[in-house]
């Protein structure tokens, strides 16, 4: 009998568990504990239209406060879980409160990879992933105020084009060759590039940040190279690292995330695991994989959720992702790793284009560059496997759900 | 408060408040509409808030752009009245209008 499941993480994956819990009959105990003080809210928007004040914190809410008194879920907000005990099976938080649990979902999230180099603590060195990163960020948009972005990849170059557009001065340094290199083609790195610096901001790629000076706060952020960019605020964005320590601590087993299986169970028959903390197979791609994903977390919180019911339902997903930079969408599909051939759909100099990843004829990814129509197509093709021809692939004029 | 009126997947209907400035897939979701999974939370980017507008109303409402249409082609059942709900904002010229839900979206 399964009289109380604990949720601990609020972010997307434990607030879609919640959900289906509840939708799919599950009357007893159901407790809701995250580390921030917000009832559950997106994150995707906090480094576009929340940052740039277009967007009210309210409208982040995935439901309001009267949902979950409705449901009768008992949120404990703002009391980190510190300790998990398995056999006793019992969550300790930061309060010293103790619950004891039947089932347990752990949708810990991920956390930025931090900065580690001299300097890296100063006041005016600023991550982006919670609600709480936002203001401090948010109260640097002075005109021509210099902001120095650390990494080129989606939460950097987000945060570079709105800082742009409230006017400030930004200098994106990326360590590779290309922004964006470990997620899309150069062809889409080069047109992002592009934009970036028509709109005025400065891309550094190759170049690898080693210290950072200021007198009290960061004034200046120094390379390998011993260039020198002058700031009066740095976001850094270098990447994030899954949340197990509470798993880990607990014996569960992690290898760059928690270890799930196929229907969120980790290695603890009362413990399952969703969203960007996971481990997990895809089924479509033979391998395990751990993904930064919305739609990933939002899918494995609503697969646990049928699995903690002891209702057995496998996660097999294609992940998507998307990134709003400027007037831009980047739309990806897939996953682009073991191709062997990339095609370009149409022209980037047009705004609207898109590349496909083909192993042998078999569609593997795609990136579209504001174009919706192959995006959604290639999501169909990608799951069931569908072989193109590569030569209609290339013709814009042919359809993607068309290119056999 | 504009009032909105929600037909969902097996006739249902709610009526909701929707304030001014937020767009109908929010207020749906904040009420907990059956239907509009609006996965990606807004950005245009899934094509799972997808309704059907009372065409009495479609001229009050913000005309699609281009990304939306690309979405809606492929959305479940699309027809021309359908629109993203992330993509219309509620305004006062929307007070009753009628939104109804497909029996499905598309979740691949």
């Amino acid at each position: 009998m399964i009289s109380t499941i604990l949720v601990i993480g609020a972010g997307q994956a434990g607030a879609q568990a919640i959900d289906t819990l509840r939708r799919e009959g599950f009357a007893g105990r159901l407790v809701l504990i995250g580390d921030e003080p917000e009832l559950p809210y997106q994150r995707p928007p906090l480094s576009k239209k929340y940052l740039s004040g277009d967007m009210a914190a309210e409208r982040l809410l995935f439901r309001h406060r009267a949902f979950y008194d409705e449901h009768r879920v008992e949120l404990k907000l703002g009391s980190p879980a510190v300790r998990l005990d398995t056999v006793a099976r019992q969550v300790e938080l930061a309060n010293g409160e103790r619950l004891d649990y039947d089932r347990l979902l752990l949708s810990l999230g991920a956390g930025s990879r931090r900065l580690t180099c001299p300097g890296a603590t100063l006041p005016g060195v600023h991550y982006l992933r919670a609600l709480a990163d936002v203001a401090p960020i948010q109260a640097g948009f002075k005109p021509e105020a210099r902001i120095v972005i650390v990494g080129g990849g989606y939460i950097g170059l987000e945060t570079a084009a709105t800082c742009r557009n409230m006017g400030c001065e930004v200098t994106v340094l990326e360590m590779a060759d290309r922004i964006m290199n470990r997620v899309v083609a150069p062809t889409v790195s080069r047109y992002f590039s592009e934009e970036h610096s028509a709109r005025g901001v400065k891309i550094v790629c190759d170049t690898r940040v080693v210290r950072l000076e200021g007198r009290d706060r960061v004034e200046r952020v120094v390379c390998a190279d011993g260039s020198s960019h002058a700031a009066d605020l740095v976001v850094v964005g270098i990447g994030a690292i899954a949340t197990t320590e509470l798993g880990r601590a607990a014996g569960l087993t992690c290898s760059d995330g928690i270890v799930v299986d196929e229907h969120c169970r980790t290695s603890d028959p009362n413990v399952y695991a969703a969203g960007d903390c996971t481990n997990h197979p895809s089924p479509r791609f033979g391998r395990r994989v751990r993904l930064e994903s919305v739609d990933n977390a939002f899918e494995q919180g609503k697969t646990a959720a049928f699995n903690l019911l002891d209702r057995p339902v496998a996660h097999d997903r294609v992940p998507w992702f998307w990134s709003d930079q400027f007037d831009n969408k980047l739309l990806i599909v897939g996953l682009s790793q073991d191709y062997d051939a990339q095609v370009l759909r149409g022209d980037p100099a047009s705004r609207s284009f898109s590349i496909c990843y083909l192993k042998g004829r078999e569609l593997l990814a795609l990136e579209a560059v504001n174009h919706s129509k192959d995006y959604m197509a290639a999501r169909k093709l990608i799951a069931e496997r569908a072989c193109l021809d590569p030569e209609k692939l290339a013709d814009v004029r042919v359809a993607l759900k068309d290119s056999f | 408060m504009p009032k909105i009126v929600f037909v969902e997947p097996g006739g249902g209907r709610r009526e909701i408040d929707a304030p001014v400035g937020i767009t109908l897939m929010e207020a749906a979701r904040q009420h907990g509409v059956q239907g509009v999974v609006a996965r990606c939370g807004g950005a245009c980017a899934c094509a799972t808030c997808h309704v059907y507008i009372d065409p009495a109303w479609l001229s009050k409402v913000e005309p699609r752009e281009e990304m939306e249409e690309g979405m809606l082609e492929s959305a479940w059942e699309p027809r021309e009245n359908s629109r993203l709900s992330c993509q219309v904002h509620i305004s006062a010229d929307l007070d009753g209008m009628q939104v109804t839900v497909p029996e499905r979206q598309r979740l691949d």
